[in-house]
């Protein structure tokens, strides 16, 4: 039986130590081609018309005239007369041309008939929403009433978090040309070893008959893993330009407006406790919307899973938007956002410290031990007993600062994967898998990986992934892929390894299980100076390649990757009170992530995802427009991401320890993502002494809710 | 929203540097140079269809044809397969369609092909081995890429304004570049130490 599991942590000469990305050259110089940037020979370019109207009934489409144009080879209605449409943005028609500019003037000259039907666009007030709001059922534990009843103090408050948008950078779509009975597909995606399926089921064209390739792909976040109709219908174009590749991007209004969104969430939630800060009970009334299919589900009571007495009700509201997608960590952010600030408020009903509340009943979650540790180093890091004060108490100045704490908690096991390692006799590897890099680094994790296996530096090992002729890996959600990935590389290279150790070991004299491959040599355990290099070992197999693959099944745990980790973030603002201006001075955050396999794109991961947090919690909204039932803000100037200025110092922490690094690889991406918002929304009611009910916290809103106490 | 407290009191910072300091106002980029530029020399009418134009990229002389309405960018991506420069938000606003006109940061999104002929236009995939690169390499500056190579430009024409920045310049001059993925501390980084790099070598 070959030995997979991970060599220990002080014998690691790859894995752990700081890694420049295997791609960094290619991306930062420019040379790194996504599928956008392919412009194979014959290209022709394609542009959707979408509808405006947020809720019509398609009455006719004239393409006649689009048809008609020079240089158009192909129009095609994606919505019939008589079809619904449920959101603005939605598909109409689409053509290819030989240039974009042509492809635009033919959709401008398609004339399109709606009925239009009223619509609704916006739920933050679940009154107006009326029968667009589906009650999912109370759930009750314990004896919630007497709880409240009994209770030494009671805290309550509503809260709200908006739809936001992936706003992926490099918008949906693909490269696609479908000649024949084959079809290339080039694709941005995260999921490139099932995509093909995928398209094929709606093309019903055998996915052997699909090729997709994608080396980049610049930004997923959860809304990259089908073909969408982009694919569907960009490689209809080609087949019917005469087998043409076509080219099919949205445009940013467009992406903004159809390709994805994180639900939002609205509730109004109670609290009950002891005045210690114990929590006993629970009450929340939430409501959520994702666009027409309804919405997230987010867990209440997030993390605290263990309240005795809790009473949930939840609503989702179906509304004439775009539809949600997986968004890093679903459902988490929202639910972390609110428990931690309705445990924020029940500290400051109850006149304590919130950290000291959080630190009192971390055992109601199934992490106490490590939210213990977390906290305590977390607040640390951001020197919380000098410079917290309690809730508004910040000084006479119109400049306040505050302090706030969120938490948050993600699985992560490892995805299905298989790897395929080839040793050849010039002493080069090979490693493939139909696996991607969302730039999360995974084509390094991978190299690193095989290099420590085989004894090599990272540069000896080519990475082959993003082809759907490699051997079959999971798609990247759920912060599954460096786990399943790791797994199945190190178990495809360690059965390539102990293959060349077979062929090595008679010339050496050496039984195979004496023998390692370390520092570029293979030798005896017991005797280092029993040794060939890699490359005379490599020349003992002739004229044949050693080629092994490795399999990881989620459903057997093997010891490599485990699932499930808490993670701590605290931030440190300033608020003028005048201006109702939000300065991020610091955003700290500790994160545990069992075995880490490159310390540097991992702290990549939680700095991205605090900068993300920055966003959501200060600037970041889809706002729709009620009259017109279409995103107001369908642009990046008025969709607020942060800038390089706007996020203040970022520290991170990498919970490594021995007991931690046991469990194996976990997945990072989401835990990472889920407890900033809270954090930042906290410390902003810490250092103005009110909470500001909705969060992005606005000028205007700060404004409002600074009046609203003053007017109270 | 009057008041006749002290602004500067108590934590140590202005209101006016507090407004500058927040937000993504704080552009180092213009275009301004170039419409100055074309008033005073107003190009021939062309189009409508194609019109031929001669493009100066990378020192070198480029002839292409392409319609008066198509950006600089679109001309680079799709007429000369240079693809560095990325498509984002196509209204001059993020920052990855970067490139130089005449030794300033332009938005290429913003510019029209038939704008920028007899005028000196780099991108990145001119730039060589400059010391940038490598620095954004070392301080993992990236994560999905797409933003980068328009940062990398931003940052290279940034540093050849300011060769000895600060932290706090650096944060104000990258202030044009959206990222996704939250890899501004890394950039911070990065160029601070370019900084360094080509300043030790120009001592050398």
């Amino acid at each position: 039986m070959p030995n997979y599991n991970w060599p220990p942590m002080d014998q690691r000469r790859v894995i752990g130590k700081p890694t420049n990305r295997l791609d960094g050259v290619a991306k930062a110089s420019g040379k790194a081609k996504y599928s956008s940037d392919l412009n194979p020979p014959g290209l022709l370019q394609a542009v959707f018309l979408t509808s405006p109207h947020a809720h019509a009934r398609v009455k006719s489409v004239d393409v006649s005239a689009a048809k008609a144009m020079k240089g158009v080879t192909a129009v095609r209605v994606i919505s019939a007369p008589g079809t619904e449409i449920q959101w603005a943005g939605t598909e109409i028609a689409v053509v290819a041309a030989e240039t974009e500019p042509i492809a635009r003037d033919a959709v401008r000259a398609i004339k399109v008939d709606y009925e239009v039907l009223p619509h609704v666009v916006q739920e933050s007030d679940l009154a107006k929403v009326g029968t667009r709001a589906k009650a999912a059922g109370e759930q009750v534990t314990g004896d919630p009433d007497q709880a409240f009843k009994d209770a030494e103090a009671v805290s309550d408050g509503e809260y709200g978090i908006p739809v936001i948008t992936h706003c992926c950078l490099e918008p949906h779509g693909q490269v696609i040309e479908w000649k024949g009975d084959k079809i290339n597909f080039w694709p941005s995606t995260q999921a490139v070893s099932v995509i093909g399926g995928d398209l094929g089921k709606a093309l019903e064209v055998p996915a052997a008959n699909i090729h997709v390739r994608m080396d980049y792909v610049g930004g997923g976040f959860g809304s990259k893993f089908a073909s969408d109709r982009w694919g569907i219908e960009a490689a209809r174009l080609s087949k019917e330009s005469g087998g043409r590749p076509v080219k099919l991007y949205l445009d940013r209004a467009t992406e903004l407006t159809i390709a994805g969104v994180r639900p939002s969430t609205y509730a109004k939630i109670k609290i009950g406790g002891k005045k210690d800060g114990t929590i006993t009970a629970w009450d929340s009334k939430t409501w959520a919307s994702g666009g027409f299919g309804g919405g997230g589900m987010p867990p209440f009571p997030y993390v605290f899973t263990k309240i005795p007495n809790f009473r949930l009700n939840h609503s989702a509201v179906s509304l004439n938007c775009g539809g949600a997608r997986a968004w890093r960590a679903p459902n988490n952010p929202q639910a972390s956002f609110v428990t931690c600030s309705a445990i924020d408020d029940f500290a400051a009903k109850i006149g304590k410290d919130p950290l000291e509340v959080f630190l009192k009943n971390t055992g109601l979650s199934v992490r106490a031990e490590a939210y213990n540790r977390q906290l305590a180093k977390a607040a640390d890091m951001i020197d919380w007993k000098k410079n917290w004060h309690a809730r508004g108490d910040s000084g006479s100045g119109n400049i306040k600062r505050g302090l706030g704490l969120g938490v948050g908690t993600w699985n992560g096991l490892g995805h299905a994967s298989h790897a395929r390692t080839t040793i050849h006799p010039d002493g080069s590897v090979e490693v493939e898998l139909g696996s991607q890099d969302l730039g999360t680094g995974t084509r390094t994790v991978i190299g690193m990986v095989a290099a420590e296996t085989l004894g090599l530096p990272l540069s000896a090992i080519k990475v082959k992934i993003g082809d759907n002729e490699y051997p079959v890996s999971g798609p990247s959600g759920g912060s599954t892929t460096v786990g399943g990935v790791s797994a199945s590389v190190r178990k495809a290279t360690v059965n390539a390894l102990d293959k060349l150790l077979e062929q090595v070991g008679p010339s050496l004299n050496v039984p195979v299980d004496q023998l390692e491959a370390v520092d570029g040599r293979i030798r005896a355990k017991t005797n280092p100076d029993k040794a060939l290099s890699w490359q005379q070992a490599c020349q003992k197999l002739g004229v044949n390649s050693i080629t092994q693959e490795g399999e990881n099944d989620p459903k057997r745990n093997e010891g490599l990757n485990a699932g499930g980790v808490a993670g701590v973030q605290m931030a440190d603002v300033s608020v003028d009170t005048e201006t109702g201006i939000v300065r991020m001075n610091k955003l700290v955050a500790v994160q545990d992530i069992g075995l880490v396999v490159n310390p540097k794109t991992a702290e990549s991961q939680i700095l991205g995802a605090c900068i993300m947090s920055c966003c959501a919690a200060l600037m970041e909204e889809r706002v729709m427009d009620r009259v017109t039932g279409r995103v107001l803000n369908a642009d990046m100037e008025f969709y607020k991401l942060a800038g390089i200025n706007d996020i203040g110092e970022i520290e991170v922490h990498l919970d490594i320890t021995p007991e931690n690094d046991k469990r194996g690889i976990i997945g990072l991406g989401e835990p990472c993502a889920v407890p900033g918002v809270a954090a930042i929304a906290n410390a902003v009611a810490n250092a103005i002494g009110v909470r500001v009910p909705n969060v992005p916290v606005l000028p205007d809103r700060i404004l409002a809710a600074l009046n609203s106490r003053r007017n109270a | 929203m009057s008041s006749k407290k002290d602004p500067t009191k108590p934590s140590g910072f202005s209101r006016r540097g507090f407004i500058q300091g927040i937000g993504i106002g704080g552009s180092a980029l213009t275009t301004g140079v170039l419409e100055k530029e074309a008033l005073a020399a107003p190009p021939p009418v062309a189009g409508p269809g194609l019109a031929s134009i001669t493009l100066s990229i990378n020192g070198k002389s480029q002839k292409v044809e392409v319609e008066p309405r198509e950006t600089l960018l679109d001309t680079l991506r799709n007429h000369l397969d240079m693809t560095a420069a990325k498509r984002v938000c196509d209204r001059g606003t993020c920052g990855a369609c970067t490139v130089t006109i005449n030794n300033r940061v332009v938005y290429s999104c913003t510019v029209l092909a038939i704008d920028a002929q007899g005028k000196d236009i780099q991108t990145l995939e001119g730039i060589g081995a400059h010391p940038i690169v490598q620095a954004f390499v070392n301080n993992d500056a990236q994560q999905c890429g797409y933003c980068t190579p328009g940062f990398v430009m931003a940052s290279k024409s940034f540093l050849d304004h300011h060769p000895n920045p600060t932290y706090e310049d650096v944060k104000r001059g990258l202030s044009g570049n959206l990222c996704r993925c939250g890899t501004y501390v890394g950039v911070r980084k990065a160029v601070l130490e370019a900084a360094g790099k080509l300043k030790g070598g120009k001592n050398a």
